[in-house]
């Protein structure tokens, strides 16, 4: 009875030591770690401030330029106009003037510091379930596979859902994946340098906002400077008056500011994105039978949806702690991802799933031990493959670069002609999806049904238990 | 709470992943199709009871009505600062189903060695179900 309790506790023992479940419960034998927060090891392309309550794209000196506009062109104003109109007119005008400027702000702090809805990359066990299936519909492996698609029916629309190489996920619809952060958006609008973010589903109302109050700031400005000018002007001179106004930056603020709050609102109101209007995703020239699957039917419930419904909370958990059992791959290499090139890729992404024979040289990614967990992910972040930026695969597709660069010339939105460049208002970067899909559509979203053919748990008990031995021996090294 | 505390010490088995139903538009729905590899541990309707509650919680959070428009206009009045004191229906909605999960775990799951993981921890992209092995049952 003795020897059989202690064979069965040593059992328990071994299934300890040879596998940890990627849940965050910690170990009593852990040695006491200095907590990280996630945001320091995320693997987008975004800056943190205020430990991770802040969150901005890489780039944010077009934000503190727009800054500088507002904060200047405000003080001149009230610097200058307003004491006169004040005395002259109503002091109304400073107040409400005062309001909109607090407001504008306001909208445009909480645009660019906010998540914009960034959808987190998958975990490696989710890349594995995902890369299994897709080989298995897609059979035998080339050397270069065709660009993963899926097709979902909405609301009788046919969509395709992209494969993201970068995030390894299937993206949702309305989802897009931004060059500039290297992050996956959930609704991407546009990737703003003026905010220095993103607008995707969790900022567009505070964008939208932020673009509406502005233009209402630079039209108030604009028509009591030229008040002040014109009750200056009957008095002294009209030249005089005119230096010391901020009319310039008001001039061509007016018309691009107001044609862009024109434009959302066109936008809100048919539920559109700025990337799917571009694209010209729902226009009614790719068909007669083309409509919006997302729209609600009308204006007042599409612009209720967008402006007042329910904001969903950041899916990035910043602030979190990492916990040490769950493996971290290395951030700048996670993005990595090398399809069909080598055999050594696929026994990685085989390894990682406990249920494939294979049984690889190098440790599996999601088994790692506490011990080993520093070393493991770096090891096969290694053998994930050289630089990404090489590959032939995320090409953006022609087509549709040159369509929003026509776009731009004709709704010359950006009053800075060298800004029009790099603003990217551009379609981010995108896969291209040849008419070559996956011979497995016909099961649509549903994935699960390819899994179903697939996974025999019977037979694999036996091997599964010698890949664990497999793994022991190798974690005690 | 004992059986659980076995699972944590036990050997993955595999894990399956229920990945999102995007026929109804963008909204937090998942895939209720039963997973063949779950179909020795536990009762088809059993596991889709939990699906469908889940389904029918995120539709809760991000249902369009008065409520959610009165909570979305006092937000934008008050410069969202209200948001400092009070939580967003989305954020309580969430706490409901961690609470469910939880509950389901504990009831349903761990006792037939399986472990269902907030979705909200995976980004809202799949409902990730831990299959572990039988051994460390004994005592």
């Amino acid at each position: 009875m003795h020897l059989g309790v202690s064979e069965s506790m040593r059992e328990c023992e071994y299934s300890q030591i040879s596998t940890r479940s990627s849940t965050p419960m910690e170990t009593p034998f852990k040695k006491k770690i200095p907590k990280k927060r996630k945001w320091e090891s995320f693997p987008g392309r975004n800056k943190f401030y205020c430990d991770g309550r802040i969150m901005m794209a890489k780039q944010t000196g077009v934000f503190y330029l727009t800054l500088v506009l507002i904060l200047v062109t405000c003080g001149l104003f009230f610097t200058f106009d307003c004491p006169f109109l004040a005395e002259h007119l109503t002091p109304v005008i400073p107040v409400v003037g005062g309001v909109l400027f607090v407001f504008v702000l306001g909208t445009l702090l909480r645009t660019s510091f906010s998540d914009p809805g960034v959808l987190p990359r998958a975990t490696p066990d989710e890349a594995a379930d995902l890369e299994r299936q897709i080989d298995v519909a897609n059979g035998s492996t080339g050397y270069r596979p065709p660009p993963r698609t899926k097709e979902v029916v909405i609301n009788g629309q046919t969509v395709k859902l992209k494969y993201c190489f970068t995030c390894k996920i299937f993206r949702p619809p309305r989802a897009s994946h931004c060059s500039l952060c290297d992050n996956c958006v959930e609704r991407f609008d546009h990737h703003c340098p003026w905010v220095g973010n993103c607008v995707g589903r969790r900022n567009y109302r505070f964008f939208y906002m932020f673009i509406l109050s502005l233009s209402f700031l630079t039209i108030f400005i604009f028509a009591f400077v030229i008040t002040h000018i014109i009750l200056r002007s009957h008095r002294g001179g009209f030249l005089n008056a005119l230096k010391d106004s901020p009319v310039v930056v008001c001039f061509f603020s007016v018309w691009s500011i107001v044609g862009l709050s024109g434009f959302h609102t066109y936008l809100i109101s048919s539920n559109q994105t700025t990337n799917e209007d571009i694209k010209g995703s729902w226009s009614s020239k790719r068909g007669k039978d083309n409509y919006n699957p997302y729209s609600h039917g009308n204006i007042v419930t599409n612009c209720c949806a967008a402006l007042c419904g329910p904001l969903p909370p950041s899916l990035i958990d910043r602030r979190g702690f990492v916990y040490l059992d769950t493996p971290q791959l290395a951030p700048p290499t996670n993005g990595i991802t090398v399809y069909g090139s080598t055999q050594s890729q696929q026994s990685h992404m085989a390894a990682a799933t406990p249920l494939l024979q294979q049984q690889s040289s190098e440790p599996v990614i999601i088994t790692a031990s506490p011990e080993n967990g520093g070393a493991l992910p770096s090891r096969t972040s290694l053998g994930l493959g050289g630089p990404c930026t090489s590959l032939p695969l995320g090409q953006p597709t022609p087509a549709t670069s040159t369509a929003s660069l026509s776009c731009q010339e004709s709704t010359d939105i950006r009053p800075l002609q060298d800004q029009v460049a790099h603003h990217h208002f551009l379609t981010p970067e995108d896969l291209p999806s040849p008419p070559g899909m996956l011979p497995c559509n016909t099961p649509l979203g549903h994935s699960h049904t390819v899994q179903a053919g697939f996974y025999n748990p019977a037979s694999q008990d036996s091997l599964h238990e010698d890949s664990v031995r497999g793994l022991v021996k190798l974690s005690s090294v | 709470m004992r059986p659980f505390k076995l699972w944590q010490q036990a050997a993955i088995a595999a894990k399956v992943f229920i990945q999102r139903d995007y026929t109804n538009g963008t909204v937090c729905q998942f895939q209720t199709k039963f997973p063949s590899e779950l179909e020795t541990r536990i009762d088809k309707q059993q596991f889709e009871e939990t699906v469908r509650m889940l389904n029918n919680l995120y539709a809760e959070a991000e249902k369009l009505g008065s409520h959610s428009y009165i909570e979305g206009c006092l937000a934008c009045l008050t410069a969202y600062t209200v948001f400092l004191c009070m939580e967003t229906h989305y954020e309580k909605v969430l706490k409901k189903i961690a609470k469910y999960v939880q509950e389901q775990n504990d009831k349903v799951y761990a006792p037939r060695g399986l472990l269902l993981t907030d979705p909200i921890e995976r980004g809202l992209r799949v409902i990730e179900v831990t299959i572990f092995e039988e051994r460390s049952l004994t005592r």
